[in-house]
Order: structure tokens, then sequence, then C-alpha cells
């Protein structure tokens, strides 16, 4: 399944990724992380389509995806890990 | 299964920088640039005085600090010392167009084969907001109160327009990071201003619009509409030389 992980102690909160998210999935928390900042969450994992729009925009690096079901060829970036 | 995730360029350290900063996701995409080229080990980075004044804290690579301005007069010293180690200098606005001009433009009219990472937020962000070089006309800062323009201070300064008339520049382009568009084309030039400099091509200059949401007292939202309205209007983005 794809897969978005959140490094909740990273975050700041700023929001780019539920600003950015094209399916509207994302929503901060109502709960504070260590730097007392709300943090994003996944509304509806099953829509997630692990565009990488959350990550491109994220400016503390905070995110990873994970995408299911790729072929080594349509791998565009080399910083992209198939693994 | 394929993974988006952090580049070892990257240190674990947190960033200083505020919530919704552009200086992250310019971060990311040098350090991706480095690792796509296979260049660590032989980068030296330059990092500014201004918000990125700690940078040398997130880089995995060689990284120094060097005096308020000085990034490219610098990066010559080194580059020509070590022409086989691969040069970056990343600076803000006020490094690069306030008390460094001097230096950047010297430093493009002689073709230096360096790569200049130049951060546009059109704000000076670290000490708290005072107007900039780059700051826009009619637009509010603690030492423009009224609005730029109403007090003689004249129209912001384009680096990429000024820089595009020396013959010694090979490469400039002004690129944002304030859509998933803008960061992809972005990581492109930044890709290409690396690429000049190990083909030996010369002066290479990408400048990024970047989002201050803190000294613009703007929210992340806002930050980011202000970027592609209004500051893209002042400041068009494209290519502005390429000799190829």
């Amino acid at each position: 399944m794809n897969k978005v992980h959140f490094d909740k102690h990273r975050c700041k909160g700023c929001g780019m990724c539920v600003l950015f998210c094209p399916q509207k999935i994302l929503r901060m928390s109502a709960d504070l992380n260590d730097q007392g900042f709300s943090y994003p969450e996944v509304s509806d994992p099953d829509r997630c389509t692990a565009c990488g729009m959350c990550f491109r925009m994220c400016p503390d690096c905070a995110i990873q995806v994970d995408k299911e079901g790729v072929k080594t060829s349509d791998k565009k970036e080399t910083t992209d890990v198939m693994e | 299964m394929l993974t988006l995730k952090r580049t070892d360029v990257l240190t674990d350290a947190c960033t200083h920088y505020c919530p919704g900063c552009g200086h992250g996701i310019a971060h990311r995409l040098v350090a991706e640039v480095i690792e796509e080229l296979g260049i660590r080990e032989k980068t030296i980075g330059i990092a500014p005085v201004g918000c990125a004044v700690l940078m040398y804290d997130y880089f995995n690579c060689d990284m120094t600090e060097c005096a308020h301005g000085r990034p490219p007069a610098m990066a010559t010293g080194i580059k020509r010392i070590q022409p086989d180690k691969i040069v970056f200098t990343y600076q803000g606005d006020g490094d690069l167009a306030a008390i460094g001009t001097a230096e950047t433009i010297h430093a493009a009219n002689r073709g230096e084969n360096i790569t200049v990472i130049f951060i546009n937020n059109a704000i000076y962000g670290m000490t708290g907001g005072q107007m900039a070089p780059t700051t826009l006309t009619g637009m509010r800062s603690t030492t423009s109160q009224d609005g730029r323009g109403e007090h003689g201070e004249g129209p912001p300064l384009k680096v990429c327009e000024l820089l595009s008339t020396l013959d010694g520049v090979c490469y400039l382009e002004r690129t944002a990071v304030s859509t998933p568009k803008d960061v992809i084309a972005t990581k492109r030039a930044i890709k290409k201003a690396f690429q000049n400099q190990i083909d030996g091509k010369g002066f290479s200059l990408v400048e990024v619009l970047s989002m201050c949401p803190t000294d613009w007292k703007l929210s992340t939202v806002q930050s980011v509409d202000f970027v592609n309205n209004e500051m893209k209007e002042a400041f068009p983005l494209g290519v502005y030389k390429d000799k190829g």
C-alpha cells in the first residue's frame, strides 16, 4: 500500500503538505509534538497516490513517501530509492 | 517499492528556520543535486551571513563560513587553489544583493567557475524584517513603514537582469519554491548550475524566490500566495542567460 510517513518530531506545523496535497487527505493533528507544533496526519490512507507533493513541499524533510508497484524503469531521479 | 526520502547529504539536525520558510526546501534541492551528481566528496559549500548562517550544520559535505557578503570572493579563492573541487555559495538577498553586491558583480564579470544559489525573500529575515534591496515597491517592512518607494528607496534590485549584461556570466535563471511545479523547476536549474561548473563553463547563478511568513507577518498559505501573485510579477521567472 502507498504510505506516507511523518517524522512528527521534526515537523514545525507549517501546513505546506496539507496545502498542496492534491487528494486533500491530510489534516493537522489536535496533539502537539515536542516542539509545541501540531503535525500532519493522514485522514484517509487508502486514497493516497504517493505523488510525493508533500515530500517536495516539506521545508523540514520530515516526510517519507513509499509507493507500491513501481518498476525500476519508472525511476525518475537518482535520489528516489528503490527497495 | 519506490521511496522518496531525506537525502544523506543533509545531516539529521533539525533546522532553525521558521515554519513555512523556503530555505528548507532549497537546502533539500541542493543536497539532492549533490547526491545525484555524485560530487559530495569534492564539494565545498560556502555559508552566508543571514538566516542561512548555520547551514554548515545541515550539510554532510565540506562547508565553510565567510564574512558578510563575501562568499563569491571566497569561492573564487577556493576554486582557483583547488580547481578540481566543486564550489558553491548559498546566499540571501541581504548577503548577495546588499553588502556583497561588489563581490557578486565582479566574480560574475570575471566568469569565475562557481555556482551561486541566491535565495530572494524580499526582506532581511534574521535581523527582524528590515527593508532589503529586493523588497517590492509598496511593501511594508520595519524600515519602510509607509511602503517602499514613498521616501526615495527606489525600486527593487533585480539581480538576474543586472548580471545578464555581463559577458562573463554563463547561466542565470530565476525560479521559486512556492508550488510543487516551481520546486521541480528549481531542482532542474540548480542541477544545471552545478553541471556547468563540472563542465568548466563558468559563473552560474540560480535566484530562488522564497517565502518568509514570519517577517512578512503572513500565514503559510498567505505567504505562498504572496510569492505566486506579487513576487513573481515583480521578479519574472525564467532563464536570463544561458551560454549553453
